[in-house]
């Protein structure tokens, strides 16, 4: 007997069924649908963590000075001194604050960094129109201003470079426009002002740097830098521990991707049950079937049907119903996890890889636990099912 | 394959069934010896539990005997595996039963043409035969029935074409008027006499003398023993 004989046969048989059939298919489906739908959070989750690493920047490493009394704040030459440690690649002090930007008749309120050239390369920044701040702005306290893109558009800047703008009422000339970046845990990425660190004073009334970004130069090297700057800082506050922390944030990230994918993991198992349970929906309404159809069998088997083709037959049954179980799982899976993802704000999707294993997979299990019925069946006397 | 006309399609040599009922173990077929030959139309006659299912069930080698020895068509069958059973069974037997055997979910076509599957014939040849086998039986105009819109007697015709769409050297009827009243019995017997002349080989197992009658060699069995009535060939 061939394959696409079995094929019909099932279907056959499936659609006499139709009322059990959609009950066990339902089985399967909600265990496939929960399959996934976990494994696309998972994805989702996992997508999201790595796009908030980039979004702040590779290998890096943050100092916030919090000190009180004396020392509450560093100063640019400071912050030179501590960062002077192997393997730093760059750093970047900075003194941040909140504006208004203003340009025109549109304003908008806006953060402001005010920091050196190397802002850039430890935030992970693209210059999209004209240049960033140079050494050089820096060196004669230039009012020049670069802006991130969310800027650009709230102001109406259809060409900034070269325009004027005023920050807190001080006038400041564009030099340059960041890339979009997008969000990241903190928050939007281009909704901020960069000036030179020099002139912070003017803008902000203040030149005490509270924030230093240090990038290692490499992800062996970030434990070392850590390790060293900690060490830096502890002789320039004077054993006050208090006053200053490093934050390291890929050991966070590390630690939320950990997290997540071990909650993930374990809604996977659960969801795995439930395929389970699927399956034994398949094996009881498969022995059932077999049960019913011991005539059946008795009457195929005397017209010369083989213990294979009847145990083909009864597999591709199973098969079927949970291939039938597999694509209406992946269907509800995908809309469940498009829903999900909405729900969680995290880009939780279905691949059509996923569908197409689930689907593979609950055939697979169908055939596993359509096994013994079938078995059973084939094994049947025909001399006594005919008597059935 | 084929043997000459006239030879032993059937040979059975002190052929015993025994089983074991309540610890005790009783002689369903007591050392039987036939000979039949092709082209035969012969029937057995015999009470219930005189051992005739017994011996048809052997007979269609869908049970296999205790001790002695079954050629059917030149083939020592008695020790055949499981699957080769099945292979014989297909080529080699069709079958009529008393309650027709069909499945009620397939057409009437579908039913007839399974044997045919199972020996792996291509779909065009399939069709051929079947509607070939149907018309012989005068039911070429059912083809996409159901069984259970037919009447009793057609249903038994359909299993008859069933039995010969695959052409095999042996009918194998039991009781086939068994569950019919007595005009379709006579035109089902009419249809296997037809048969039979046309040279088929056809044992045709029942409890009713007056269809085994209508054969033209019969022979009795009691207690699991044979005994020749009519038509012996020497």
């Amino acid at each position: 007997m061939k394959l696409t004989q079995g094929l019909r046969m099932a279907w056959h048989s499936v659609y006499s069924q139709r009322m059990r059939t959609a009950l066990t298919v339902l089985g399967m489906m909600i265990g496939i649908a929960s399959v996934t739908i976990m494994v696309a959070i998972g994805n989702g989750t996992a997508e999201q963590v790595k796009s908030q690493m980039q979004g702040l920047g590779t290998n890096l490493l943050t100092v916030n000075v919090v000190g009180r009394g004396a020392t509450t704040s560093i100063s640019l030459e400071d912050a030179e001194a501590l960062v002077d440690i192997e393997g730093v690649s760059a750093s970047a002090p900075v003194i941040t604050g909140n504006v208004t930007a203003k340009y025109k008749a549109a304003t908008y309120s806006t953060s402001i960094a005010a920091s050196t050239p190397s802002y850039a390369k430890v935030r992970e920044y693209e210059v999209a129109q004209g240049r960033f701040i140079k050494e050089i702005d820096g060196a004669f306290a230039q009012k020049v201003a670069v802006i991130g893109s969310e800027v650009a558009e709230e102001l109406e800047l259809s060409d900034p470079v070269g325009e004027k703008l005023t920050l807190g009422g001080i006038p400041y000339t564009i030099v340059g426009v960041l890339a979009e970046k997008g969000s990241s845990s903190g928050g939007s990425n281009d909704n901020l002002v960069v000036v030179p660190i020099q002139t912070a004073r003017v803008v902000l009334q203040t030149n005490a740097i509270r924030t230093l970004y240090v990038q290692a130069a490499g992800e062996q090297q970030v434990d070392s830098v850590q390790s060293a700057l900690e060490f830096n800082l502890q002789r320039f506050f004077r054993n006050d521990e208090n006053s200053y922390s490093v934050f390291n944030q890929a050991d966070l990230l590390e630690t939320v991707t950990a997290v997540s994918t071990s909650m993930s993991t374990m809604l996977t198992y659960v969801a795995g049950i439930s395929l389970l349970v699927g399956g034994i929906g398949i094996m009881n309404m498969m022995l059932v079937s077999v049960t019913e159809r011991t005539r059946e069998i008795g009457i195929r088997k005397s017209l010369g049907a083989k213990r294979r083709d009847i145990m083909l037959q009864f597999l591709v049954e199973a098969a079927l119903i949970g291939g039938l179980g597999g694509i209406a799982g992946a269907a509800a899976g995908a809309g469940g996890a498009g829903y999900a993802g909405k729900l969680m704000d995290s880009p939780a999707s279905a691949s059509t890889d996923i569908m197409l294993l689930a689907v593979a997979f609950s055939m697979g299990v169908g055939v596993l636990f359509g096994f013994l019925p079938a078995r059973r069946a084939s094994k049947l006397n025909p001399v006594d099912a005919l008597r059935h | 394959m084929m043997s000459a006309p006239g030879s032993s399609l059937i040979r059975l040599e002190q052929l015993c069934k025994s089983y074991t009922m309540g610890g005790q173990s009783f002689l369903a077929l007591d050392h039987i010896t036939l000979d039949v030959r092709e082209g035969d139309f012969m029937a057995v006659v015999g009470p219930s539990g005189s051992g005739k299912s017994t011996l048809m069930n052997v007979l269609g080698c869908l049970d296999q005997p205790s001790s002695g020895t079954y050629y059917l068509d030149g083939v020592e069958v008695e020790r055949l595996s499981d699957n080769k059973l099945a292979t014989i069974r297909n080529q080699k037997i069709g079958f009529i039963f008393q309650q027709y055997h069909l499945l009620p979910k397939l057409r009437v076509i579908d039913n007839v043409e399974l044997p045919l599957i199972y020996r792996g014939m291509s779909r065009r040849e399939r069709r051929e035969r079947t509607i070939e086998a149907l018309q012989k039986v005068g039911l070429g105009d059912k083809l996409h029935h159901l069984p259970s819109q037919l009447s009793g007697g057609q249903q038994q015709r359909v299993a008859i074409a069933r039995a010969l769409a695959g052409q095999p050297p042996l009918l194998l009827a039991d009781e086939p008027t068994g569950a019919l009243d007595s005009r379709t019995s006579r035109e089902v017997m009419a249809l296997l006499q037809e048969l039979g002349g046309e040279g088929n080989t056809i044992v045709l197992i029942t409890h009713d003398p007056a269809v085994a009658a209508q054969a033209r060699r019969v022979v009795r069995i009691s207690d699991g023993r044979l005994t020749e009535e009519k038509g012996a060939v020497s």
